[in-house]
């Protein structure tokens, strides 16, 4: 199992978000988690990457059988934690080829490994950006700044593609997208997966998972999961909705 | 008759005029130059060191800041000289035209003053002495300004470069003005220096400052010729009280580009008054000052359009740690008929610490109805969210906040044309940012 939540309680602000979520994720596995607003799905995903503010109060996140919650986020990211956010924020100032580097020569040190060579590094970039239509002048630019929505979340899968994580946790990657770009999207999340990959899919809708096809599909409500099944089960939720969940966890 | 009650005399005051006193027959120059210098004194004299109730200088109160005045710096010894040679570090990487000053003395054996077709490099006071016609011409003149800290240099200007690039000379090599406090005792330096660059000439200006904790009152008159270009760096990083004071007129059609760093600098008043007296001008006016302890910088800028079509483009940052203190106060002024300005200034500080504090006051004073002008202000933490999003790469908190820090200075350093004084500027921003650890 590479990822075991164990009755996560969360607070955000003295407001409960997660209620004694429990999950398992296994090793190479593609789960998407679906749910209605408001019911902690970002929550979830922040909690994993370590963002500050929300408290854990309760329950247990092992990845590889540690726990992680005390772990800085940037630790987290060595050890093959990944998010892919929901609004990619702009970071003016900062290349982006500049980032990508300072990232993966960072977490390749947590680890104790050797940073990359400048010319191993630009021919890896370079290859993982053409796959997913990203061209070399917004490589030059400041991180997301001047990116459209569609460009934002490739961006976010390149850095994926670059980093190489264990678990990928994708928030709402097809929000705001385009058809195109969501197909764009998708095939970039496709090739990266791999047996030795899991990652949490995080969506509103079904129209995501006709893309990247997840082997489990959890439903949250009011901060837990409270239905899992096959990939049949986001049929099912388009067809029928999230009331039957939310009225069942009242 | 103007009465004006004032409060005793500090310490420093009545230590400065009787330097003044001690000092007035020995001081070079004669004729309207001693007049101008007469006059001057009897300004500073009856108005004092500025202090907070003098608009233009109420958050850098120099009747509190400056306890003492020191004496006036004796002609440098061997040991300054040596330290002189080693000083101007920051620009050091360029290939530029060094004119050496220990304590405020220009030592020509230390400068560069080998011949160059167009240019004409004298100290201010050997032409203060032989009433040079272009000292004579331009000093005190180039913007009449009843700032006290300006008539107290005029006072007691000693020494200081004039420059003189004629018309449609390009300088070959940029010109950097080297300032070192030598001396083991802490001494007081009055320097005025007078740059014109004719019509249609082009050149390139340095200056920096370091050392000990002495005090320094400069002021640079600039007068720019009508289709010239003048880019104008300025580095600060003394340990003592600095003033420094730029006077410029500039002409039609010409450029003026200027950058100020002021880092690890511990108290700096770096005033600015730019006339565009020409039209079809265009001035960039930049500056980051980088802060920590509890060093103070104080940047004050008056920029007058009095003809019309020209544009102004101010930016200044400053990244503030421990107890820093940063002043911003920008003026523009756009005088009747000077239609078709277009004037922006912006500031920006960044809060490292809940005991810095970030002044900033713009100010926009329009006489003319067709102009565009703006500024902004702003003032804040490093955003937690950006911060978050660099960690979760891999990235550290450190490491995450010097990127964030660069990135903030360096969207202005990048403005920067010209590409020597661009990168050893940030350079030195990068050698603060790694000293923070």
């Amino acid at each position: 199992m590479l990822l075991e939540i164990k009755n996560l309680h969360v607070e955000v602000e003295d407001k409960k978000i997660l209620n004694g979520l429990t999950l398992s994720i296994e090793k190479g596995q593609v789960a998407a988690i679906m749910g209605p607003n408001g019911s902690g799905k970002s929550t979830l995903a922040y909690v994993l990457a370590g963002k500050p503010g929300y408290t854990v109060t309760e329950g247990e996140v092992l990845l590889n059988g540690a726990s992680i919650l005390d772990m800085a986020p940037d630790e987290r990211a060595a050890k093959g934690v990944f998010l892919a956010f929901q609004y990619p924020v702009e970071v003016p100032g900062v290349a982006t080829m500049t980032f990508l580097r300072t990232s993966l020569n960072a977490q390749r040190k947590l680890r104790g490994e050797e940073e990359f060579s400048t010319p191993a590094f630009i021919k890896l970039v370079r290859d993982q950006a053409n796959d997913l239509g990203i061209n070399q002048e917004m490589l030059r630019r400041s991180v997301n700044v001047g990116f459209s929505g569609g460009e934002k979340k490739r961006n976010e899968i390149l850095q994926m593609a670059i980093l190489q994580p264990l678990l990928a946790v994708l928030d709402e990657t097809d929000s705001g997208l385009d058809i195109d770009a969501l197909k764009t999207v998708s095939e970039g999340v496709n090739r990266l997966r791999s047996p030795e990959r899991s990652m949490i899919v995080i969506t509103h809708y079904q129209r995501l998972l006709d893309y990247i096809v997840p082997d489990v599909v959890h439903v949250m409500a009011k901060g837990k999961v409270v239905k899992s099944g096959g990939k049949e089960l986001a049929l099912e939720l388009e067809a029928k909705g999230y009331a039957q969940y939310t009225d069942e966890a009242a | 008759m103007n009465v004006e009650v004032r409060a005793t005399k500090t310490a420093a005051e009545q230590a400065l005029s009787s330097a003044y006193e001690g000092v007035r027959a020995k001081l070079p120059g004669k004729g309207a130059l001693a007049s101008l210098r007469e006059e001057a004194f009897k300004r500073f004299d009856a108005a004092g060191l500025p202090h907070r109730r003098v608009e233009e200088w109420k958050y850098t109160d120099l009747r509190v800041l400056m306890r003492d005045a020191f004496p006036l710096a004796a002609p440098p010894d061997a040991a300054g000289k040596k330290i002189g040679k080693e000083a101007g570090k920051i620009f050091a990487a360029l290939d530029s035209r060094r004119l050496v000053f220990v304590d405020g003395a220009f030592v020509p054996e230390l400068s560069d003053l080998t011949t160059e077709t167009g240019l004409t490099i004298t100290s201010m006071a050997a032409a203060l002495a032989k009433g040079d016609a272009l000292v004579a011409k331009h000093v005190g003149k180039t913007f009449e300004t009843d700032d006290a800290a300006v008539a107290l240099n005029a006072a007691l200007m000693g020494d200081g470069a004039v420059i003189h690039v004629a018309a449609g000379t390009e300088l070959k090599r940029p010109i950097h003005l080297v300032f070192a406090a030598g001396s083991d005792t802490p001494s007081a330096s009055f320097v005025r220096s007078l740059i014109v660059v004719d019509k249609g000439a082009r050149a390139v200006i340095a200056e920096s400052h370091d050392g000990g904790a002495s005090q320094m009152n400069c002021a640079l008159e600039l007068v720019i010729g009508d289709e010239s270009q003048v880019d104008y760096f300025k580095a600060t990083q003394t340990r003592g009280l600095h003033v420094g004071s730029l006077l410029l007129t500039a002409g039609a059609k010409a450029v003026f580009n200027t950058f100020a760093l002021n880092s690890d600098a511990a108290l700096v008043r770096n005033q600015g008054f730019f006339r565009f007296a020409g039209e079809g001008t265009h001035g960039a006016i930049r500056g980051v000052n980088l802060l920590r302890g509890k060093e103070h910088v104080d940047t004050t800028l008056l920029i007058e359009h009095a003809a019309g079509h020209c544009d102004s483009r101010e930016q200044f940052k400053s990244v503030l740690d421990d107890q820093g203190h940063n002043v911003f106060q920008g003026k523009i002024v756009v005088k009747p008929h000077a239609q078709k300005t277009d004037s922006k200034m912006m500031t920006r500080a960044l809060l490292l610490s809940d005991e810095a504090e970030a002044d900033n006051k713009p100010e926009l004073e329009i006489f003319a109805d067709d102009v565009v002008c703006g500024h902004g202000a702003t003032a804040g933490a490093l955003d937690p969210g950006l911060k978050f999003y660099l960690m979760s790469r891999g990235i550290d908190d450190k490491q995450a906040e010097a990127l964030l820090i660069q990135a903030f200075i360096g969207e202005t350093v990048e403005e920067i044309e010209h590409e020597g004084f661009r990168d050893a500027l940030m350079a030195a921003a990068l050698q603060w940012l790694e000293a923070r650890g």
